[in-house]
């Protein structure tokens, strides 16, 4: 069963074509990624599945329901969290979280239970009384996740939700998303982290108004041709330097302090060690499996 | 020293903040032309169709006739009362009439006595009624005959628009500017654009002089829209001299600005700095400044608090002008107060203004 | 280029940033890490004298920040942590604003951000109204508009959140450029692997330093392999305590 279903979507803003022939089926009870460059038409797509944008062409299902003419009923089993959310500034973080619960009813037990786990990942519990205004902008992300996340939808979609967060309350965060999908709620989010990227079930590359692929991580990560490299060093930049400018290779990418170089034919040790000669910066290489960062850079060019 | 290519930079993208936000620079020029529509036909002291019931006894040529009188005079709305149902008291509480009139049996006789009752839980509109009823009687008693001439003395529409427009330009445009700037130092507290300039060298004059600027414009136009809308609407006269007005008008602009300039650095967000423009714009200008209540007759206290509304000096100067076609020679003395307090003002906003987030 | 004694600062009271000592050299790209609220933005509000210190001092170029501000002011270029450009201006609106504001020569301002403008694939956008750019592109615009007036010290609160990984590294390579023409970069960030490429990072926690120096001698020191791994355990093992 699908609970997001896209038939030949077309969007455009004025005479700029947002979205072009987007065909969608977000299986439900899973946790679904968005993947594409900034202004790929992400949030275009998030919005008009949460029934905010309207269209001439195609067709957008959600939860069985026409996006344009059910809108109100959509509306009420759906959890949206825009790309900048706001928070009421004079309120405290915990007026903040309580006013959504209100909201949405939740209260009494549950409340208290999502609350606590909620906390768990955001740390906020000791800033429980400050105004959210007075927060760091990670944490204000923070808060409007745990606002977003105190009720249960049947589907959740949210828009690049890590925004600004510290990668330790990342991987707690994600750690919520994967607890709520065991409880059956669908999840659709859209992220530039690759590594997030790969902790989806399912995936959709969007890329200029287009989706050019969909498929479970490990589909796609299958997809690559060709071999890839990691070569270690102590001097990224310099190694990078003398690859890219001394030996105008192409398929080159700083990774931190490594740098994965794609190759269509295999490299014989040999030929690193000539590289070596030519930069001693060049520590060691081993072939690796690509992952999602890869193949996203790939995609780019 | 003030570096002027800053204060182009802000100024500039100002104007272009006015240009693309369409809404507000609609209500900017919509508003103040509402405001006066509505204020003017508020304040309009024209009376009319007051329910008025008439006992009349006499039923002669005389009673008719003054009777015909209240009908055509468009002030009053004859009811129909039975005879025994003509209980005053009665009819005020049931807001039948608001007013009666006991038309004695001897009516057309010398030295006729009627009975004049008015409502009058609305004093003004009570004191109105009996102003006009008594000039119809007055009329028609005198003359024998039916004569409605006299009645446009009691049109008190004519005369209080040569009060209220003056004292409406003044409100309107301290309101108007004190809101623009006060509102546009706030916003950029509020969306976090301040941050990015309070990083650059920019000094606390330069903001404020860029900020003041656009808004003069825009201030002017409103002051000249007033005055357009009250000239054609209400038949204000207009004795003084464009230029005059113009001139004094870009005075009193200038220091509703920096008075919101002022505000702006008390207020933290849009919505306190709105509060606190119009708090202390819209009452202390139409009780204070000597618009509604002459000043002399006010407590000595109050008095002195005149002295630091704008709006005080403003009216002497327009009603001047409008009225009675002051010049300069007549006005410089409010002109220079008006000079001293946008100068003051300006000084305490630069001191004040934080070049720090908090 | 920087330097900070005993730098402090409270918010009630509540110690945001604690006894901070840095000392930051030209050229250098230095990199602040830390969880959220750890206290890097106050840390770098201070240093642009946007925030005023509880107590300590801080020198930028042998000027102390409290008496020379405005001095201090026009040799730092800043991009803010929450967006704040016009929306309601074109890009190249924007642009002339902050020429405008630093009295920087017109013809100079586009001197010093064509060549970036052209880097970014901002050139085409530049008739655009700000809002309607795309996030990643409102973050490479941010970062143009911060080095108009061709600053010696450029400082960078999380100019790469938002912004997809193929941007990232196009912004990278700038920050790269702006160190090896002899500008001193101070950057926030949460992306571990951006972390790699600084020169010397301050991993920060509930105001105070937890770690300070090069990358590579920070991995040897807490024995792990990568930057991620040693903000985990860092950071990490220090949340796990509050908990
Ligand atoms: N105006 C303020 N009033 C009270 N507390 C504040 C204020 N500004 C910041 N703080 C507090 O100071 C602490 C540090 O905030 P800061 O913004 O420096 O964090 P940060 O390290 O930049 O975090 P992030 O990664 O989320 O951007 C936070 O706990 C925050 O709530
Ligand atoms: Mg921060």
């Amino acid at each position: 069963m699908s609970i997001v279903k896209v038939e030949g979507l077309g969007i455009s803003f004025g005479n700029l074509p947002a979205l072009k022939e987007i065909n969608l089926q977000v299986p439900a009870g899973g946790i679904y990624g968005i993947i594409g460059p900034d202004s790929a038409g992400k949030t275009t797509l998030l919005r008009t599945i949460c029934t905010l944008l309207p269209y001439k062409e195609g067709k957008v299902e959600v939860l069985k329901l026409d996006a344009l003419k059910d809108a109100a009923v959509i509306r009420a089993q759906i959890g949206y969290m825009p790309q900048r959310f706001s928070l009421y500034r004079d309120l405290s973080v915990e007026q903040n979280i309580r006013f959504s619960a209100r909201l949405f009813g939740v209260n009494g037990k549950e409340y208290a239970s999502t609350l606590e786990r909620l906390y768990q990942f955001s740390k906020l519990q000791p800033f429980a009384g400050r105004q959210a205004g007075k927060l760091s902008g990670g944490m204000q992300q923070k808060l409007a996740l745990s606002c977003a996340l105190i009720h249960k939808p049947e589907l959740l979609v949210l828009d690049e939700p890590t925004f600004g967060v510290d990668p330790v309350s990342r991987q707690d965060f994600w750690d919520i998303l994967h607890a709520l999908k065991a409880e059956g709620i669908s999840i659709i989010v859209s992220t530039p982290y690759m590594d997030e990227a790969q902790q989806c079930d399912r995936i959709s590359l969007l890329f200029k108004g287009k989706i050019i692929g969909s498929d479970t991580p490990a589909g796609i990560l299958a997809g690559w041709k060709g071999h890839l490299y990691r070569l270690e060093t102590d001097d990224p930049q310099r190694l990078y330097g003398y690859l890219k400018e001394d030996l105008r290779l192409g398929d080159l990418q700083l990774f931190g302090s490594d740098i994965h170089l794609g190759s269509e034919d295999a490299l014989e040790d040999a030929v690193f060690e000539k590289w070596q000669k030519g930069c001693p910066a060049l520590k060691s290489w081993q072939q690796i499996q690509p992952n999602m960062e890869d193949v996203f850079l790939k995609m780019m060019q | 020293m003030p570096n002027l290519n800053r204060i182009r930079a802000i100024a500039g993208k100002e104007v272009y903040h006015i240009l693309r936000d369409s809404r507000t620079l609609a209500i900017v020029i919509l508003m103040p032309i509402l405001q006066l529509i509505i204020f003017g036909y508020a304040m309009n002291m024209e009376l009319q169709n007051v329910p008025l019931a008439i006992s009349d006894l006499a039923h002669n040529h005389a009673s008719r006739r003054i009777i015909q009188a209240f009908e055509q005079s468009g002030y009053f709305r004859i009811i129909p009362v039975a005879v025994e149902d003509f209980v005053p008291e009665e009819l005020f509480r049931q807001r039948k009439a608001q007013a009666t009139l006991s038309i004695p049996r001897d009516c057309g006789e010398e030295r006729t006595q009627m009975l004049l009752k008015v409502d009058a839980s609305d004093p003004n509109t009570a004191q109105l009624i009996q102003n006009y009823a008594l000039g119809i009687l007055g009329g028609g008693a005198k003359s024998g005959l039916l004569d409605l001439r006299p009645f446009i003395l009691y049109n008190p529409d004519l005369k209080s628009s040569f009060f209220f427009v003056p004292g409406l330009i003044a409100m309107i445009l301290v309101m108007i500017c004190a809101l623009l700037t006060s509102i546009s130092i706030s916003r950029e507290k509020e969306m976090g654009t301040m941050e990015q300039i309070l990083v650059s060298p920019v000094s606390a004059l330069e903001i404020l002089l860029g900020k003041v600027i656009p808004y003069i414009l825009l201030g002017l136009l409103d002051a000249f829209l007033i005055l357009g809308v009250g000239m054609l609407l209400f038949k204000v006269p207009f004795a003084g001299s464009f230029v005059v007005f113009l001139g004094f008008s870009f005075l009193y602009v200038l220091c509703a600005l920096c008075l919101g300039l002022l505000v702006s650095t008390i207020a933290k967000t849009q919505q306190a700095a709105m509060m606190m423009a119009l708090g202390i714009t819209l009452l202390p200008t139409l009780l204070l400044s000597g618009y509604l209540f002459p000043i002399p007759s006010m407590p000595a206290v109050l008095q002195k608090i005149t002295l630091i509304i704008p709006a005080r000096y403003y009216l002497v100067i327009i009603r001047g002008i409008m009225l009675k076609g002051n010049s300069v020679a007549e006005l410089y003395q409010a002109g220079l107060s008006l000079i001293v307090m946008t100068i003051v003002m300006l000084i305490v906003a630069v001191k004040r203004f934080k070049l720090r987030l908090i | 280029m920087i330097k900070t004694e005993e730098l402090t600062r409270k918010f009630g009271d509540f110690i945001a940033v604690d006894h901070l000592n840095l000392q930051i050299v030209r050229g250098e790209i230095f990199g602040f890490l830390g969880a959220n609220g750890a206290g890097k933005t106050t840390t770098i509000r201070m240093l642009c004298g946007l925030l005023m210190p509880s107590s300590g001092r801080i020198w930028v170029n042998n000027l102390d920040v409290a008496k020379e501000g405005e001095k201090v002011k026009k040799s730092i270029g800043y991009m803010s942590q929450r967006f704040s450009l016009y929306q309601d201006l074109k890009a190249k609106e924007n642009l002339e604003f902050y020429a405008g504001v630093y009295a920087t020569p017109r013809a100079e301002a586009w001197e010093n951000t064509l060549p970036l403008l052209e880097q970014f694939g901002l050139k085409e956008s530049l008739n655009m109204r700000t809002a309607e750019l795309p996030m990643g592109y409102k973050q490479r615009l941010s970062l143009v508009c911060a080095l108009v007036h061709n600053p010696p010290l450029v400082i960078l609160d999380e100019p790469t959140s938002g912004v997809d990984p193929q941007a990232r590294r196009e912004f990278w390579q700038v920050i790269n450029q702006l160190a090896f023409a002899g500008k001193t970069v101070l950057v926030s960030t949460h992306f571990m692997d951006e972390a790699e490429y600084c020169h010397r990072v301050i991993i920060m926690q509930a105001g105070k330093e937890v770690a300070l120096g090069p990358p590579r001698e920070l991995k040897q020191r807490f024995e792990v392999q990568n930057m991620q791994e040693l903000f985990m355990k860092v950071a990490g093992g220090i949340n796990a305590k509050l908990k």
